[in-house]
């Protein structure tokens, strides 16, 4: 087995509001292999996208990381002062944004916004920066990449922004991507198009990515490794395959079983009852006791993260087994 | 009366929104963009009474457009909806209330200023579908009927979750006692947790009061799910319309195909990864369609009759039509699959 | 944790984080208040010529004057207690801010609701009508009013309105096209629902805010531009001394030694525009959704 290029351990990142506490991220561990796709599904205020912030150090006030670990090619990041961070922000770890627009300056072409991103970590010259500006375009599927370093973001379409902005977390191949929701605006054959591209780029450059989404099938399409969120924690993790053939946690089961593929068209769909929690009137016990079918007594405390054959899950009453026997 | 909602050869065009600058510059033949979109061209279609009309296609297609055409918010360019042989608008306005509309989000879709009663109950009051005495029990009926604790009335928007607004949003509509629901993406916007709760709800309603729906989705497994039939939309023209399984089952129109080829699915047994059918290159600009079929620069099956021609919608059989050259050679590499 | 239910009461409840806006609201209310009872609390009726003597006249504060009281402030030229002038000043400021205030926030938010509402020749009549008056300065604007019309109060209110109701207008116009374009009004408008009760129930409720703040900001505005006319001598006739007159006569008397007359009546003028303005600085903090935690 080669060593993690990223290992998180009970990584907490809480944010201090007037209401409360809010702990958006409560207690995760994951481990990621170079070139490994991992996929990190939740609901929206599962913590997921602050999970993808606190590993680049972006956790703005009044959040911080209040407990927890995130090793980086062996390098203890939480420890990091911010100008070293910001060392590594781009070349050794960056992010793809859902919103490109957002993220890309419309008073910079593409070329000038390539240039300073290749800048901020390197010294190189015009001609050379605009060479691997220009291939990197290719590689993410521009079409004329070196005509196009002089166009404005605005003289693209959505999807070929998007694909400017993975070209530019491309840019020093980082041992790490983390992708947020990046195909979530776009159109279906134009998200197609990207995941298709983004599979090859991880296994041709051995950057290992984090796809965080909504979105089990189109996960399921490009990870290999699922990590599902709830209300902050990862209640199930493992191999794609198997967790979404056999999950353990309910509301993995539940997620997967309420898709309109999984019933017979016209017919009322499995849900998951209720709404998900808010973060600052948690129930007591497991998060996702008070929508469970399986919930009992034992649900009042907080269960642990169980291991056993390359997967976990946080559950007293993993589906279709008897805790006992898992263990 | 076999078809209920009638769309008759409807256009609709954005004109380009000229200042008094741009105008007078074009006065004396500066350049400015004065070409309009059509976002919406010569749809003729039907909808059977009880039925789901399932409306697909990519952003930009025309189907936001299309279901606010028979929504009676914005009025054709030319060619008529008509409900039951009545017509929708006159002069502009919406004459009718037989058709609501539900929004994509309900965080916009609600006035945040006004307590979700009396958004629920206003429309009735003003159509005299009920009283201003009676209005609370009859706002309670109709929260009780989407799922909703009826003493919530007093309550303002922001106090509900993304899924108890798009219920109450629901309730707004169905209130209104219509005949016809225009659901404009109507899960899109909800969590996943959330969004089979709402399409039970839906498929619930729409059977209990026989309502008939037009469902515009990007996501095709929801349409697949809610819909009797469905129209495939690209670049403001229909381009494909029946049975949504013989659609999906055994595409007729190569754009369907690789529009139903591009949604990821749920791989639940391999371990080795998946491959996509994805479509070549992006949707042009409506601002200039390619000549003949809009949708040739991207199909495998592209010939010289489709750089020329427009294709005509023809029947594939009793309940299908689709709007293409080359719809047998697609039937039949379908079947050959 | 139970969030207050109510909008009003959500609001309150960030407003009184902020201990400087409680604080200036108390300002502005006790003012407010002192205006209203001017006749109750002024030790004096400064009106009442009565009560006035001339022996009196220009004490320092302090003076113990022929009515047997403590002039706490001084007294003006013509003898009269400064602090109950400045009371009964007070009354005829407010009272001419808040009247200006109301009526070009009616008359400017209904011309801008209006524009955006309806659109196409109306919009850019009205529009381009406001924005011409906006490239003028209000003061100029309220002088060539007040010189047309004379003097007295309506007169006064009518220049104020005229410098002022087009900001209201262009605020309206600016929040009803952005709010016109959400799905909530077309939800409205696809009932159908009149255009009336669109614009009424929905379009105008949901404009307040940004008025709400540009008014507090123009109130302050009306009183010290009332202030500025009547200092000038083209505000109110002398039988109605506002703040802005009373500064004005006791100007002369500034070099020589007597300050009281000018500087007191000032700081009372000063303290509650600082204070409105402190006031709107919070309002408009709290609606604006960019500054929201």
């Amino acid at each position: 087995m080669t060593d993690p290029v990223l290992s998180v351990q009970n990584l907490r990142t809480h944010f201090f509001t007037r209401a409360g506490v809010v702990k958006a991220v409560d207690d995760v561990s994951f481990d990621l292999a170079p070139g490994e796709i991992m996929g990190l599904v939740g609901e929206s205020g599962s913590g997921k996208t602050v999970t993808g912030f606190s590993l680049l150090g972006l956790v703005d006030e009044p959040g911080r990381i209040v407990e927890g670990s995130i090793r980086l090619q062996g390098t203890e990041l939480t420890t990091l002062s911010d100008a070293e961070l910001r060392k590594r922000r781009g070349r050794e770890i960056s992010m793809i944004f859902q919103d490109p627009i957002a993220t890309l300056n419309p008073m910079l072409t593409i070329g000038q916004q390539m240039r300073l991103a290749i800048d901020a970590h390197e010294r190189l010259s015009k001609r050379a920066a605009e060479a691997r500006s220009a291939q990197l375009l290719e590689q993410v599927g521009i079409p004329s990449a070196s005509a196009r370093l002089r166009a404005y973001p605005h003289e693209f379409s959505g999807g070929m922004r998007q694909r400017v902005a993975i070209a530019i977390a491309l840019l020093h191949r980082p041992a790490v991507i983390v992708a947020d929701e990046p195909t979530t605006a776009l159109d279906v054959s134009i998200q197609a198009q990207i995941l298709f591209q983004m599979r090859d780029l991880a296994a041709e450059t051995g950057t290992a990515l984090i796809w965080i989404s909504h979105d089990l099938a189109v996960v399921s399409s490009l990870a290999s490794k699922l990590a599902v969120m709830y209300a902050g924690r990862i209640v199930e993790q493992g191999p794609t395959a198997t967790l979404l053939r056999d999950p353990r946690h309910p509301y993995t089961a539940g997620l997967i079983a309420s898709l309109p593929a999984m019933t017979a068209p016209g017919t009322p769909l499995t849900q998951i009852p209720g709404t998900t929690p808010s973060l600052l009137s948690l129930p007591p016990g497991c998060p996702f006791a008070p929508r469970c079918e399986f919930a009992t007594k034992a649900c009042m405390a907080e269960p642990e993260m169980q291991t056993a054959g390359g997967r976990g899950w946080r559950c007293f009453h993993p589906v279709g087994h008897t805790a006992e026997a898992l263990t | 009366m076999n078809d209920f909602v009638q769309i008759n050869d409807v256009n609709r065009l954005f004109g380009p929104n000229l200042s008094t600058g741009e105008k007078i510059a074009a006065k004396l033949g500066g350049k400015v963009e004065t070409r309009s979109v059509r976002a919406v061209s010569d749809v003729t279609l039907s909808v059977r009474r009880g039925e789901t009309l399932g409306l697909v296609g990519e952003s930009g297609c025309g189907k936001s457009t299309l279901g606010r055409l028979i929504a009676g918010i914005l009025s054709p360019t030319s060619g008529t909806v008509s409900i039951g042989g009545a017509s929708v608008m006159q002069n502009g306005t919406k004459v009718t209330t037989r058709v609501q509309t539900v929004f994509q989000d309900p965080f916009a879709s609600l006035d945040p200023r006004m307590k979700v009663g009396d958004t629920v109950s206003e429309g009735p009051i003003a159509h005299g579908l009920t009283t201003k005495s009676n209005a609370r029990t009859y706002v309670a009926e109709w929260f009780e009927r989407v799922g909703l604790d009826p003493v919530w009335v007093d309550r303002y928007p922001h106090q509900f979750s993304g899924g108890q607004r798009q219920r109450i949003a629901i309730a707004r509509a169905l209130a209104m006692q219509p005949d016809v629901l225009i659901c404009d993406e109507p899960v899109a916007s909800l969590d996943v947790s959330i969004q089979a709760q709402i399409i039970n709800l839906f498929l619930e309603l729409t059977r209990d009061l026989g309502l008939t729906t037009v469902f515009i989705s990007h996501d095709l497994s929801v349409v697949q799910h809610v819909s009797d039939r469905v129209a495939v939309m690209y670049l403001g023209r229909i381009v494909e319309l029946g049975p949504v399984a013989e659609v999906f089952g055994n595409p007729a129109h190569p754009y369907t195909a690789a529009l139903f080829g591009s949604v990821p699915k749920l791989v639940l047994d391999a371990d080795e990864l998946v491959r996509f059918d994805t479509i070549e290159g992006e949707v042009p600009s409506p601002l200039s369609p390619p000549s003949g079929c809009y949708y040739h620069p991207r199909c495998p099956l592209a010939t010289a009759e489709c750089r020329a021609n427009q294709p005509v919608t023809q029947p594939v059989s009793d309940l299908r039509a689709v709007a293409c050259h080359n719809s047998e050679q697609q039937l039949a590499k379908a079947s050959a699959i | 944790m139970s969030q207050p239910s109510t909008p009003l009461r959500r609001f309150w409840a960030e407003f009184r984080e902020n201990r400087v806006a409680v604080v200036a609201l108390i300002i502005v209310v006790v003012m407010i208040l002192l205006a209203i009872f001017a006749p109750l609390v002024s030790p004096q009726n400064p009106y009442d010529l009565a009560n006035l003597s001339l022996m009196d006249s220009r004490r320092p504060p302090g003076f113990v004057g022929s009515g047997g009281y403590t002039h706490l402030l001084g007294t003006d030229p013509q003898g009269r207690d400064l602090l109950s002038a400045i009371f009964y000043g007070l009354r005829i400021s407010i009272q001419i801010g808040l009247a200006a205030g109301f009526v070009s926030l009616t008359i400017g938010s209904a011309l801008g609701i209006l524009a955006a509402y309806i659109g196409g020749r109306v919009e850019v009549l009205i529009m381009r009508l406001v924005d011409l008056q906006l490239s003028f300065p209000a003061i100029l604007l309220a002088l060539v009013i007040v010189a047309l019309l004379g003097q007295g109060q309506a007169q006064l209110i009518g220049a104020l309105v005229a410098a002022q109701y087009a900001y209201f207008a262009r605020t309206a116009y600016g929040a009803a096209k952005a709010e016109r374009g959400k799905d909530y009004i077309e939800a409205a408008v696809a009932t159908p629902l009149s255009s009336l009760l669109v614009v009424l129930r929905h379009l105008l409720p949901n404009c307040t805010p940004p008025l709400i703040v540009v008014a507090t900001v123009q109130i302050a505005n009306s009183i010290s531009l009332e202030a500025t006319l009547s200092f000038l001598g083209l505000g109110l006739p002398v039988t109605e001394p506002s703040l802005g007159m009373l500064i004005s006569n006791g100007f002369p008397y500034m070099m020589s030694g007597r300050y009281w007359i000018s500087v007191y009546p000032g700081v009372a003028l000063i303290i509650l525009i600082v204070a409105i303005n402190i006031v709107g600085d919070q309002v408009r903090d709290q609606f604006n959704p960019r500054l929201r935690r």
